[in-house]
């Protein structure tokens, strides 16, 4: 199979400041690849330097095989881009929007038209079309935004943090599109640092931190890189933490993490063996006060903890 | 379609955005005009009646003056609205898009250039009401419109350039109008340079402002009697002078704002 995407060794500093480290990438075409990492982690600027607008200070980047440092403008012709804030004018009707980014492409006067009368409809815009951007929800323009992307049907496609921002039903029903778009064989590399949006859109995840990529694979196969079940606890009252936390590290398999403010605990434990009840026989011979106790599978998020050693959520970018 | 053809293409599709603003948002429009009228007002009625130019009538000689300010001032829409496109991401899927590297520069110019047009027809009209007259024949005046406009449009360049390097409107806005201010002051905008001391003197004769002021009431048929123009050369031979000094604010900031948009980085 054919790569649609490859990155090799990209470097990228912001004066002190870096951005990528050497990060290698290659996605094959009709594939999605999850980047997945906190903010400052260098998904914005690896997608700046594929969309062609940021060269790097080293590496090469290649999409469909065309040299993006070289051969900017033929990588432009055959790839969308969608940002991480929609980037279309409130002045404009949201068809006025798309047929601009038609004749910009250079489909034609006819074509530009009826294809974005085609993406309206099929992204649930057509009764907006022609109303003014500034009058749509924050949901509508994102729909918006990402319908720019594909007015020239493109055969690679970027999307930055596609649901930042958004409450959760129009996030829902943004993955819905996504999904759509990918069942019709578009190449896709999406960013994101929501762990479920990578495990439900994804294929593969690259996991970056720090500008390279520290793990790849399904995000199954991420997952079982981390080990075990995860056991949660939820105590009652701030004193309880720590006996509860040296019954944990008694029973699991790794470290325990405590959210003090939650009064929060997991820990990596097997999944052989009858550990609910151990645990609760356990902390009740410690007369700990149970609110909450669970096993589950790990989730990505246990994978970006075990593999950065901090969440995924927290900033990073000092 | 050849790059020219192609870039002139893309840039009407930007240009024909930009005019959609100005049609949806009028109140733009009307604060873009009603500056250039209050100071109509302000110097014909406020400061008119105390300031005498030798050999003209003040508020003939006062029209050129403001003439070329709102040109310079209406230029500033031009950084503004870049600046502003660069917050919104939409430059960034401007860069994206297979279009022409000059084309966005080339539709936001001649948008604002049509944009300064109608200010500077208002403004005229204004003028007239306040007792402006072009004693000149028609050529003439139409020459003197013609080169308001296209310093305008030189102007709009050096606008762009500044508009796509600072990091938000609030710093374009701050940044430009600490050189507007004395560049539209130390001129022969509003009284003859012959007053104003030594280093001054030289800074107002030499300073493109006066040259196209100087040209422009020249056009008009605005000027005052030969004795109170300076006898520097750009104000001796006005319009050669203007037509020099947009030629080489073009040379340097058409390919310095071209630039700029390249490197472009949103943030």
């Amino acid at each position: 199979m054919s790569l649609a995407i490859e990155a090799e060794g990209l470097v990228k500093h912001y004066g002190s400041v870096v951005a990528l480290e050497g990060l290698d990438m290659s996605v094959p075409e009709g594939t999605v690849m999850g980047l997945l990492g906190p903010n400052g982690a260098g998904k914005t600027t690896s997608v700046r330097i594929f969309t062609t607008l940021l060269k790097p200070d080293k590496g090469l980047a290649r999409v469909n095989g065309i040299d993006v440092a070289t051969h900017a403008a033929e990588v432009r012709s055959v790839i969308g881009l969608s940002g991480q804030y929609a980037a279309v004018d409130e002045n404009l009707t949201g068809y006025e929007n798309l047929d601009m980014v038609g004749r910009l492409y250079h489909l034609g006067k006819n074509t530009s038209r009826k294809r974005s009368r085609e993406l309206l409809d099929q992204f649930d815009l057509d009764e907006a079309a022609d109303r003014q951007v500034k009058t749509y929800s924050g949901g509508m323009r994102r729909r918006l935004d990402l319908a720019a992307a594909l007015v020239a049907r493109p055969s690679v496609i970027f999307l930055d943090e596609p649901t930042t921002g958004l409450d959760p039903r129009s996030r829902i029903a943004l993955w819905d599109v996504i999904a759509d778009l990918v069942a019709q064989g578009a190449t896709l590399l999406l960013t994101t640092h929501f762990l479920d949006e990578a495990d439900r859109l994804a294929d593969k995840i690259a996991v970056i931190d720090h500008g390279r990529v520290i793990a790849l694979g399904t995000a199954d196969e991420l997952k079982s890189q981390v080990g075990g079940e995860r056991l949660e606890v939820t105590v009652a009252s701030p004193d309880q933490i720590a006996p509860a936390a040296s019954v944990l590290t008694a029973i699991g398999m790794g470290a325990v993490t405590i959210d003090e403010h939650t009064r929060h605990l997991t820990v990596p434990v097997s999944s052989e063996g009858e550990t609910l009840v151990e645990t609760l026989r356990a902390l009740d011979l410690q007369a700990v006060k149970v609110l909450d106790l669970t096993l589950r599978r790990p989730t990505l998020d246990d994978v970006f903890m075990t593999l950065t050693g901090h969440a995924a959520e927290e900033e990073t970018n000092q | 379609m050849t790059t020219i053809a192609s870039a002139l293409a893309d840039g009407a599709v930007v240009a024909k955005r930009n005019l959609l603003k100005i049609a949806r948002v009028p109140d733009l429009l009307v604060f873009s005009t009603i500056q250039p009228i209050m100071f109509v007002l302000l110097f014909a009625y406020v400061f008119g009646a105390e300031i005498v130019i030798p050999g003209v009538n003040y508020r003939e000689y006062l029209m050129g003056g403001i003439f070329v300010q709102t040109c310079i001032f209406g230029a500033t829409i031009t950084g503004s609205g870049l600046a502003n496109d660069m917050k919104n991401g939409i430059i960034d899927r401007f860069r994206s898009l297979p279009m022409a590297r000059s084309a966005v520069l080339i539709g936001r110019t001649t948008s604002d250039l049509l944009n300064n047009t109608l200010v500077v027809v208002i403004m005229a009209l204004t003028g007239l009401l306040v007792g402006w007259r072009i004693r000149t024949s028609f050529l003439e005046a139409a020459a003197g419109f013609l080169l308001l406009l296209l310093f305008a449009y030189s102007i709009s360049w050096v606008m762009a350039t500044v508009g796509l390097t600072v990091s938000s409107v609030e710093v374009f806005n701050n940044a430009v109008f600490l050189v507007i201010f004395p560049l539209t002051f130390i001129a022969n905008t509003f009284v003859g340079t012959d007053g104003l001391p030594a280093p001054l003197k030289v800074v107002a004769e030499w300073n493109p402002v006066s040259a196209v002021t100087q040209a422009v009431r020249e056009l008009f048929g605005n000027t005052p009697s030969e004795s109170a123009v300076s006898d520097a050369w750009p104000l001796q031979n006005p319009v050669l002078a203007s037509i020099l000094y947009m030629i080489l604010i073009l040379a340097i900031f058409v390919p310095l704002a071209v630039n700029r948009y390249k490197k472009a980085a949103s943030r």
